[in-house]
């Protein structure tokens, strides 16, 4: 057994687990948050992705032990009944999901592909040379969440879920730099 | 089963070297796959993702230093103007998920055939470098490769660094397979030309029990470049067919459920005459960095 202390959602615990343990399972079975789902637990699917200071992870494929001390965001970090995170609002505007099994996962995604592009980082579809600021096509958006499936094929409400944020972002960006929410 | 998870590299190697059966964990991509579904049961989890030096990346004696540790979206956006063709194949790699985690040290040590890096690392004339309580030494990456998923790593040993020359002229990387999580090459090819040594650099993917150079194919080329790298002239067009055939014919590809050993050769053919162009294209245009 090893203990670790798991950071989520600004919530510290101390667990005591085998060291075998899932970041996914730790979440789901010891810490009780259930909204992370597990689709494949093999790196297939995005179900299970979380961020982790900031960035998006497959929780299937890490580690409890390994992410003690890090700070650990699931979809019930992002907002709550009542005061959801932009892009849950938008998800239930645009009909971005239907079974919903996937959405915790596209949800976390989105939020750390938007930081992703924010940043400059290209993906596979920018075009060569491309400076940052290349603009969320939709191109763009279905490549960057290439790692989240949806069996129910809810893609296009995804996307322009997703795009409505982006866009969103953009403005805000432009108008008023210091916007926060 | 017990966790180590080392501050230093000294704690590394000697908890390496310590247990040999103990199993190294970087990005986890490919050991959690084991480990969820009860295939791995190491009596010891080595884990490296806090050992500094693994996670950085610097030049030395000319080269890019890559520590094992730097996932490929860090090579993505911080090496794509000196390591082009790597970042192109780590850009293909899973999806953004598996690419936040995923690193370089892991693909070299899982040595399966289909890893994206090899293609690349081989066509740059990469080095391994990699340490023991014993002492560190350097492996040139096509020596590194021993059979299927079988590397040159002993069981003492950790994988350090990969030292890759940056590139000096037109670097190419082609995959074929739909690019997406959970997708495994069916075939691929990796180009670097290298007009400061007027050589050509090759690396194929899935086409052989383990990643290779197409030693006939960059000779070749290298022969029929001689006098078109200063005058930057067209290339004809047979010489590229040419040369997708020789690196075709370096392939011993199997059938599998992905492709056939005919597809896989065809597939190499095209795509080495394909990346040939675009690079010559570049090349002609004065590609920036070989100003
Ligand atoms: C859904 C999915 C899609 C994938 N797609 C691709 C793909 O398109 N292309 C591709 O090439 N790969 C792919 N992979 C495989 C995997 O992501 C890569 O091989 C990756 O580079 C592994 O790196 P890692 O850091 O995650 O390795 P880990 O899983 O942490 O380790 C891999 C192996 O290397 C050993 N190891 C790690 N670091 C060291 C070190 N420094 N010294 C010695 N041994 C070490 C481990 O013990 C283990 O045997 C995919 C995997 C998944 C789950
Ligand atoms: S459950 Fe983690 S990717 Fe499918
Ligand atoms: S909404 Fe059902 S899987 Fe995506």
């Amino acid at each position: 057994m090893a203990e670790v202390e798991l950071r989520v959602n600004g919530t510290s615990s101390r667990v005591q687990l085998d060291p075998r343990v899932s970041l996914l399972d730790a979440l789901r079975e010891r810490l009780r948050l259930t909204g992370t789902k597990k689709g494949c637990d093999q790196g297939a699917c995005g179900a299970c992705t979380v961020l982790v200071d900031g960035e998006r992870i497959l929780a299937c494929l890490a580690l409890a032990v390994q992410y003690g001390g890090r700070e650990i965001t699931t979809v019930e970090g992002l907002g709550r009944p009542g005061r959801l995170h932009p892009l849950q609002e938008a998800f239930i505007r645009f009909d971005g999901f239907q079974c919903g099994f996937c959405t915790s996962g596209q949800i976390c995604s989105a939020v750390g592909m938007l930081a992703e592009h924010r940043a400059g980082v290209p993906s596979v579809v920018t075009p060569r040379l491309a400076a940052t600021a290349t603009p969320l096509s939709e191109a763009e958006i279905r490549e960057r969440m290439s790692g989240n499936l949806c069996r129910c094929g809810a893609y296009d409400g995804i996307v322009d879920a997703i795009q409505h944020v982006a866009g969103v972002d953009d403005r805000a960006a432009t108008a008023e730099p210091a916007a926060d929410r | 089963m017990e966790f180590l998870q080392p501050a230093t590299w000294e704690e590394a190697l000697e908890a390496r070297a310590a247990s040999r059966d103990a199993v190294p964990i970087a990005g986890g991509t490919d050991v959690m796959v084991g480990i969820n579904f009860g295939r791995l049961r190491p009596a010891l989890l080595l884990d490296l993702t806090r050992v500094p030096e693994l996670q950085q990346w610097g030049t030395d004696d000319g080269a890019v230093r890559l520590g094992a540790g730097v996932p490929y979206a860090r090579v993505i956006t911080e090496l794509g103007d000196r390591l082009p063709g790597l970042a192109m194949a780590a850009r293909t790699i899973g999806s953004p998920q598996i690419r936040n985690r995923g690193t370089v040290g892991g693909n070299l040590a899982t040595a399966s055939p289909a890893g994206d890096a090899h293609p690349a690392l081989l066509a740059a004339g990469a080095e391994v470098e990699v340490a023991s309580v014993r002492g560190t030494r350097r492996i040139p990456v096509a020596d590194f490769y021993r059979g299927v998923k079988r590397s040159a790593l002993a069981d003492d040993e950790l994988v350090a660094a990969v030292r890759i020359p940056p590139r000096t002229g037109p670097q190419q990387y082609s995959k074929i397979g739909t690019r997406n999580a959970m997708v495994i090459a069916v075939a691929a090819f990796g180009l670097a030309l290298h007009p400061d040594r007027r050589a050509v650099g090759t690396g194929i993917g899935s086409a052989a029990p383990t990643p290779r150079r197409a030693p006939a194919a960059e000779e070749f080329l290298a022969g029929e470049l001689d006098g078109l790298w200063e005058s930057r002239a067209e290339l004809p067009p047979a010489t590229a067919a040419r040369f997708g055939e020789l690196v075709a014919g370096a392939a011993a590809p199997i059938d599998d459920v992905r492709g056939t050993a005919r597809y896989r050769v065809h597939a190499l053919s095209v795509m080495a005459r394909r990346t040939l162009t675009w690079a010559w294209a570049d090349y002609r245009k004065g590609d920036p960095a070989c100003a």
